[in-house]
C-alpha cells in the first residue's frame, strides 16, 4: 500500500455501510447486464473490458464522485477520463441512469446516427468528460483538467482517470506521469484496471509492465493496490484518496481485476476481449451474472 | 575565461536579446491577458526558442512547463480547455504537427477544444539542424484535419494581430510561424481576419499568393517586376484555413492573361499551393498555376538564408521563378 498514508487515511471512517455495498453490487450487476443487452444491438463489443471494471464504475459514479443527477456539465463535478475507451458500453447505461441523457438512446446503441458508439465521444454524449479511443491520451487530458482547476481556483473537484494495464505500454502515459508529479497534481487520481490481458494475449507476456507499483512510485506518485472486484474495499479506498487533503502528489490505484469477471468462460479465455454472445449464450451469461456476489 | 564576453557572444537564455522578433508571441498573449481573456501558455522545453519565457516571467502562474513531452502537452492542453481556459501551446512545428498529429486530431480538433497550437521554426527555417527539425508537411497535415484553422502569418506584427483576433474565434487553431527573424512586412499594425486574405498589389498578368516568410520576398519580387513594366499582384494568404476562396477567384478572373503562382516554405504538395489548386479546379477556372516551394524533397543542410536562396524562396529566387513562369 501507500508509502505515505497518513493515520487519518488509515482509519476506517471511509468504510461503506452494508446497505451501500449492497446497492453498489447491484449497480455493478446492472452495468454487466446492460453491457450484454447493448452489445446484442451492436453484435460485437468489449464485454470483458467492462466486466473487469464494473465494480469500479459503480463505486465511482454511485458513491465516490461528486456529481449532480441530470447535470452532466455542472462545473463543480468530479471528472472522469478513460483511456480504455472501449469499455464505454458499460458507462453509457450509468450516464442514462444518472439522467445525463434519455434512456431511449441506449436502445439505438451503435445504430446509424446514434451518439453512442464503441468509444465515448464528448461531442455527442452528455456525461463524457473527454473523448477516448486512442489509447494513452487520457491521463494527459485529466492532468489538464487538474492544472486548469489550479489556475482558475473556481471549483473544488477531483479528476479520476481509468487506464487499462495494456495502456501502460503507451509512452504518453509516462510523459503525463512525470508531468503530473512535477506539478504535484494532487487532485488527480488514476486507476489502473489490472486485468492482465490485452488484445493479443497476456500483458506481461507481450510487453511486461511489472513491477507496476514500483514504477509509479518511482515516478513520484502515491500508489495503492486493491482487489478491483471487492466493491466495499474499492469504495473505501476511493473515498479515502478522494478525501485526503494532505497528499501533495498524484495518486494511482492498481486495481487487481479479472477480465470478463462474472462470466466463467470469459474469465479464462482472453479471446473474449472483443466478441459477441448469441442470445442463447447471453442467457447463460446473464444467469451467471445474476448469481455473482461480487 | 578572463574579462567580459564579446558583445557578439550569446547564450540560449538570452535569445530574446539577440532576436527581438521572438517577442511577438508573448506580446500577443500578454495583450490577451490584459484584455481580460483567460489564457494560459505552455511549451515543451523551448520557451527561449519561442520567446514564451517573457510570458512566463510576466505571468508565472499562467505558464506550464511540459518538459519534452509534446504529445502529453497537446492532450493536457485539451483537458485545460474543457475547463474554460484557452491554452496556447508551442513547440517546433515539426514536433507539434507531426509527432503530436494524432493528439491534435483526436483531443483538440475532433473534441472541439479551442486550443491554440503554435508551431514555430516552421519550414526549413531551422536550416542546418536538419530534416528532423524541418516542417515542410505541416500545412498539408493540419489543413486536412476538420475544424482546425491554419494560420501562417507573414511576420511578427501579423502574428500578434492574429493572436488578438483569436479571442473571438471559438475553434482550435494551428499557428504556423517562423523563427522570429522574418523581415517585417507590416510596418503599420496589421489587421487579421479569419478567412480573409490581404491583397497587397493588384496585377493583371500574374498574381502571387504567398504565406509566411514568402510574403516579403513575393512583394519585393513583384515590385521589381512591376518597375520593369510587368503587372504582378501579391496576396498574403495568412489564413490558409478557412481559405478566402473569393480572393483567389477574383484574382484569377481579373484578366484573360492572368497566371497564378503560389509561394510557400512547404512542400508543393498539399499546402497553400494545393489549397489554391483545389479552388481553381473546383470552380473550373482554367488559369495557369505554378506552385512554388519545396518540390517534394528533403531540404539540404545549410544556414536558413542560404537555403532560401538555394530553393528560390527569397526575393531574387521568387522573381526568377515568376519571370520564367510568365515568359
Amino acid at each position: 500500500m501507500s508509502g505515505s498514508s497518513t493515520d487519518k487515511a488509515r482509519s476506517n471512517s471511509f468504510e461503506p455501510t452494508p446497505d451501500v455495498v449492497a446497492i453498489l453490487k447491484e449497480r455493478a450487476r446492472f452495468v454487466r447486464l446492460e453491457t450484454i443487452r447493448l452489445i446484442e444491438i451492436a453484435k460485437t463489443g468489449h464485454y470483458t473490458s467492462v466486466f473487469s471494471a464494473a465494480e469500479i464504475f459503480a463505486a465511482l459514479y454511485y458513491d465516490v464522485m461528486q456529481l449532480r443527477r441530470g447535470e452532466p456539465k455542472w462545473a463543480g463535478r468530479d471528472r472522469f477520463t478513460i483511456g480504455k475507451g472501449h469499455a464505454a458500453v458499460g458507462l453509457f447505461p450509468i450516464y442514462a441512469d444518472l439522467g445525463f441523457f434519455p434512456k431511449e438512446w441506449l436502445d439505438r446503441y451503435t445504430r446509424l446516427g446514434s451518439p453512442l458508439g464503441d468509444h465515448p465521444d464528448m461531442r455527442k454524449v452528455p456525461g463524457v468528460d473527454f473523448s477516448s479511443g486512442s489509447i494513452g491520451h487520457a491521463l494527459s487530458n485529466a492532468l489538464g483538467m487538474v492544472l486548469a482547476q489550479r489556475w482558475t481556483g473556481e471549483e473544488d473537484y477531483r479528476v479520476f482517470c481509468m487506464m487499462g494495464d495494456g495502456e501502460m505500454q503507451e509512452g504518453q502515459v509516462w510523459e503525463a506521469a512525470i508531468n503530473a508529479a512535477q506539478h504535484r497534481a494532487r487532485n488527480l487520481i488514476a486507476i489502473i484496471d489490472r486485468n492482465g490481458y490485452q488484445l493479443d494475449g497476456r500483458v506481461d507476456d507481450l510487453m511486461n509492465i511489472e513491477p507496476l507499483d514500483e514504477k509509479w512510485r518511482a515516478f513520484g506518485w502515491e500508489v495503492h493496490t486493491v482487489d478491483g472486484h471487492d466493491v466495499a474495499k474499492v469504495t473505501e479506498l476511493l473515498r479515502r484518496v478522494r478525501a485526503d487533503d494532505e497528499r501533495d502528489k498524484p495518486c494511482v490505484i492498481i486495481a487487481k481485476t479479472s477480465k470478463g469477471r462474472g462470466v466463467s468462460y470469459m474469465e479464462t479465455e482472453p479471446g473474449w476481449h472483443l466478441g459477441y454472445l448469441d442470445p442463447s449464450d447471453a442467457e447463460k451469461a446473464v444467469a451467471e451474472i445474476n448469481a455473482l456476489d461480487a | 575565461m578572463n574579462g567580459p564576453l564579446s558583445p557578439n557572444s550569446w547564450q540560449y537564455r538570452g535569445l530574446n536579446a539577440v532576436n527581438p522578433g521572438l517577442d511577438h508571441l508573448s506580446n500577443g498573449l500578454i495583450d490577451l491577458v490584459k484584455a481580460g481573456h483567460n489564457v494560459m501558455a505552455g511549451s515543451a522545453d523551448l520557451q527561449y526558442s519561442n520567446g514564451l519565457n517573457r510570458f512566463a516571467a510576466a505571468y508565472p502562474d499562467r505558464y506550464i512547463s511540459f518538459g519534452i513531452s509534446e504529445q502529453n502537452m497537446v492532450s493536457t492542453a485539451a483537458g485545460i480547455a474543457t475547463c474554460g481556459v484557452v491554452p496556447f501551446v508551442a513547440t517546433f512545428a515539426s514536433f507539434l504537427a507531426l509527432l503530436a498529429c494524432e493528439q491534435i486530431r483526436m483531443d483538440i480538433a475532433y473534441s472541439a477544444q479551442p486550443v491554440r497550437l503554435v508551431g514555430h521554426h516552421t519550414g526549413i527555417s531551422l536550416g542546418f539542424y536538419g530534416t528532423s527539425h524541418h516542417a515542410t508537411e505541416d500545412i498539408a497535415i493540419m489543413r486536412s484535419i476538420a475544424d482546425l484553422a491554419v494560420v501562417s502569418p507573414a511576420d511578427g506584427p501579423q502574428l500578434e494581430a492574429a493572436i488578438r483576433a483569436s479571442a473571438d474565434y471559438d475553434k482550435p487553431i494551428y499557428f504556423r510561424i517562423g523563427r522570429g527573424r522574418d523581415p517585417v512586412v507590416y510596418k503599420e499594425t496589421p489587421t487579421f481576419k479569419f478567412g480573409k486574405a490581404h491583397e497587397h498589389l493588384k496585377g493583371d498578368e500574374l498574381t502571387i499568393i504567398a504565406c509566411g516568410m514568402a510574403v516579403h520576398g513575393a512583394l519585393e519580387a513583384a515590385s521589381a517586376m512591376n518597375a520593369e513594366g510587368h503587372s504582378v499582384g501579391v496576396i498574403d494568404m495568412a489564413c490558409i484555413k478557412p481559405l478566402d476562396r473569393d480572393a483567389i477567384l477574383e484574382a484569377a478572373s481579373r484578366s484573360k492573361k492572368m497566371k497564378i503562382m503560389t509561394v510557400e516554405e512547404h512542400n508543393v504538395l498539399g499546402g497553400l499551393g494545393g489549397a489554391v489548386a483545389e479552388v481553381l479546379a473546383d470552380e473550373g477556372i482554367g488559369v495557369k498555376l505554378k506552385r512554388h516551394g519545396i518540390y517534394d524533397e528533403y531540404s539540404l543542410i545549410a544556414p536558413p538564408t542560404h537555403l532560401y536562396a538555394h530553393y528560390k524562396l527569397d526575393a531574387a529566387g521568387i522573381r526568377s521563378v515568376a519571370e520564367a513562369f510568365i515568359a
